[in-house]
């Protein structure tokens, strides 16, 4: 079972994310880290390539050069090797440009699975995979909160707006998990020694079938409209706070 | 655009609304609803009848039938719009970003140029008129048909609406697992609400998908929402922020849900939500 699985490196929310207002883009200048979404899907090809007992699991990411130290945890967690793409041209990238980069790194590629997180942690994208699938002309199933593969097929179980319903696929596929599928492991401390020596590959605009140029942009950056006075409270005397608070705005 | 099966008599409905013509791809491989065959569908009539701005109302569909068709056409898609514009000429589509702390005005820079606007960003407005009917033939492409639905989505229905009451009372997974969801029955109990849950909690079985709030879920736009131990998602808020006044009791300070909360409590909920529920109790029966 060969699985890739598609992530995404971004600023740390820890250290606080923000748009830069010269380019329009989100700053990348700080520290980049794995998206926690992308914890998932990992987790997920772990289990499915531990279970058959064979394979390999592949990473591929587009990015900036210094992603490839953050897509490093995933090599630590447990997966075999790693795809950087990166190139100045993809700076600015949107959603086919993005799509493009990772089906020409995929193509080089022969995965049975291709897994992507729920959404971007970052630009709240959530749907890269159908644009990714669409490119490589291969079946996709969504927001999967429980995967099974058997005899070249998979099947996910998913929650939309109609309720749970249950998809299937031959494989190869691409399917999108969400964080409800599975607890992602934390990187043991031989894991993440033996990261540093696990092959980390980096693919130019060339390799991968040249720039598809962004056709979205942004134009202009504002505040977000007011919602009116917020209050914080804390400590003892929370609850009697929050009747105090009912009752002037008569709400009880 | 209508796309499903035996869908033919929703398409006049839309008149009313204000579309002067209503397509109809009526077939029976759209009776399920995966995005891939639709793709074909909308990107077929997309070039046919050269349509320069198409837009859906974001849904788990909706998303992937239209990033699918993105990449199909090589065209431009922004999503989590809240609005959209033409001015001088220049569509610009307005995105609440990085957790709705910044407003972006997006663009596009070729045609078709592809939206998708966030749950409950209009008000659908009635003005009268009817639609031209027109039937779209349906010619699917091979990879769009192997990912089959081999069990449907079944409506549960249990407990009172959310949708209909003034109070929802929301937990989420800071309750620390499915009998932390007896305080927030209490608190709702107390309060004359309702009980709503996230999308997490739902997924790992703590309480029914029926109560679910989100962008998955239901939208509620209650007169007071109770956020309990919920860390306030975006796909969360989509489906919670027309409530008139929020309350939020988290632990850590800096859950986003506090960013549009009317009155943030921090602190442990496991002691607040009991007292706050004796003391509302002991209120309405003094």
């Amino acid at each position: 079972m060969r699985i890739a699985v598609c992530v995404k490196a971004v600023p740390d929310a820890a250290a606080g994310r923000r748009i830069d207002p010269a380019t329009g883009r989100l700053d990348r200048a700080g520290d980049l880290v794995l998206s926690d979404f992308d914890l998932h899907p990992i987790e997920e090809a772990l289990r499915l390539r531990d279970a058959a007992g064979e394979g390999e699991v592949v990473v591929v990411s587009l990015g900036p050069p210094r992603a490839a130290d953050a897509i490093r945890k995933a090599l630590a967690m447990g997966a075999d090797r790693s795809v950087l793409v990166t190139d100045d041209p993809f700076a600015g990238a949107d959603l086919v440009t993005t799509a493009s980069a990772l089906a020409g790194a995929l193509g080089r590629e022969s995965a049975d699975l291709v897994l992507f997180g729920q959404q971007s942690a970052d630009g709240d994208g959530a749907c890269l995979w159908a644009a990714v699938a669409e490119l490589l002309r291969r079946p996709f199933i969504s927001q999967v909160a429980e995967l099974a593969v058997e005899a070249g097929s998979v099947t996910g179980r998913r929650q939309t707006e109609l309720g749970y319903e249950r998809i299937q696929s031959p494989l190869p596929a691409v399917v999108a998990v969400s964080d409800a599928i599975n607890e992602p492991r934390y990187p043991s401390l031989k894991g993440i020694m033996g990261a540093k020596s696990k092959p980390q590959e980096t693919l130019g605009a060339a390799e991968v079938g040249g720039v598809s140029p962004a056709r979205t942009a942004v134009l202009a950056l504002s505040p977000p409209p007011a919602r009116g006075e917020r209050r914080r409270i804390e400590g003892a005397g929370a609850p009697e706070a929050i009747v105090d608070f009912l009752v002037e705005r008569r709400l009880i | 655009m209508v796309c499903g099966s035996g869908v033919e008599s929703f398409a006049e409905s839309a008149g009313p609304f204000g579309a002067g013509a209503v397509f109809v791809a009526d077939d029976e491989r759209l009776a399920a609803p995966l995005p891939q065959p639709r793709v074909d569908v909308l990107a077929a009539l997309i070039r046919e009848e050269g349509f320069d701005i198409v837009l859906f109302a974001q849904s788990v569909l909706a998303a992937d039938v239209a990033a699918g068709l993105a990449a199909r056409l090589g065209a431009g898609l922004n999503w989590d719009l809240v609005d959209v514009a033409e001015t001088d000429e220049v569509l610009v589509g307005k995105r609440p970003a990085l957790a709705d702390s910044v407003w972006v005005d997006v663009g596009w820079t070729s045609s078709p140029r592809l939206a998708l606007f966030r749950t409950g960003a209009f008000e659908p407005v009635e003005r009268g008129g009817s639609a031209e009917v027109r039937t779209v033939d349906v010619v699917l492409e091979e990879h769009s048909l192997l990912a089959q639905l081999v069990e449907p989505a079944v409506a549960e229905q249990s407990g009172p609406s959310i949708e209909d009451a003034d109070v929802v009372v929301a937990g989420g997974r800071g309750l620390g697992g499915p009998e932390g969801f007896a305080q927030v029955e209490a608190l709702a109990d107390a309060l004359g609400g309702a009980v709503a849950a996230t999308r997490a909690v739902v997924d790992a079985g703590w309480y029914p998908y029926s109560a679910q709030v989100g962008q998955t879920g239901k939208t509620v736009s209650p007169k007071l929402y109770v956020a309990v131990g919920i860390s306030g998602a975006i796909q969360h808020k989509v489906g919670m922020q027309g409530s008139g006044t929020i309350v939020a009791i988290n632990k850590d300070p800096n859950a986003p849900i506090f960013d549009y909360a009317d009155l943030g409590v921090v602190g442990d909920l496991n002691e607040i939500v009991p007292a706050l529920t004796s003391l509302v109790g002991r209120r309405k029966s003094g």
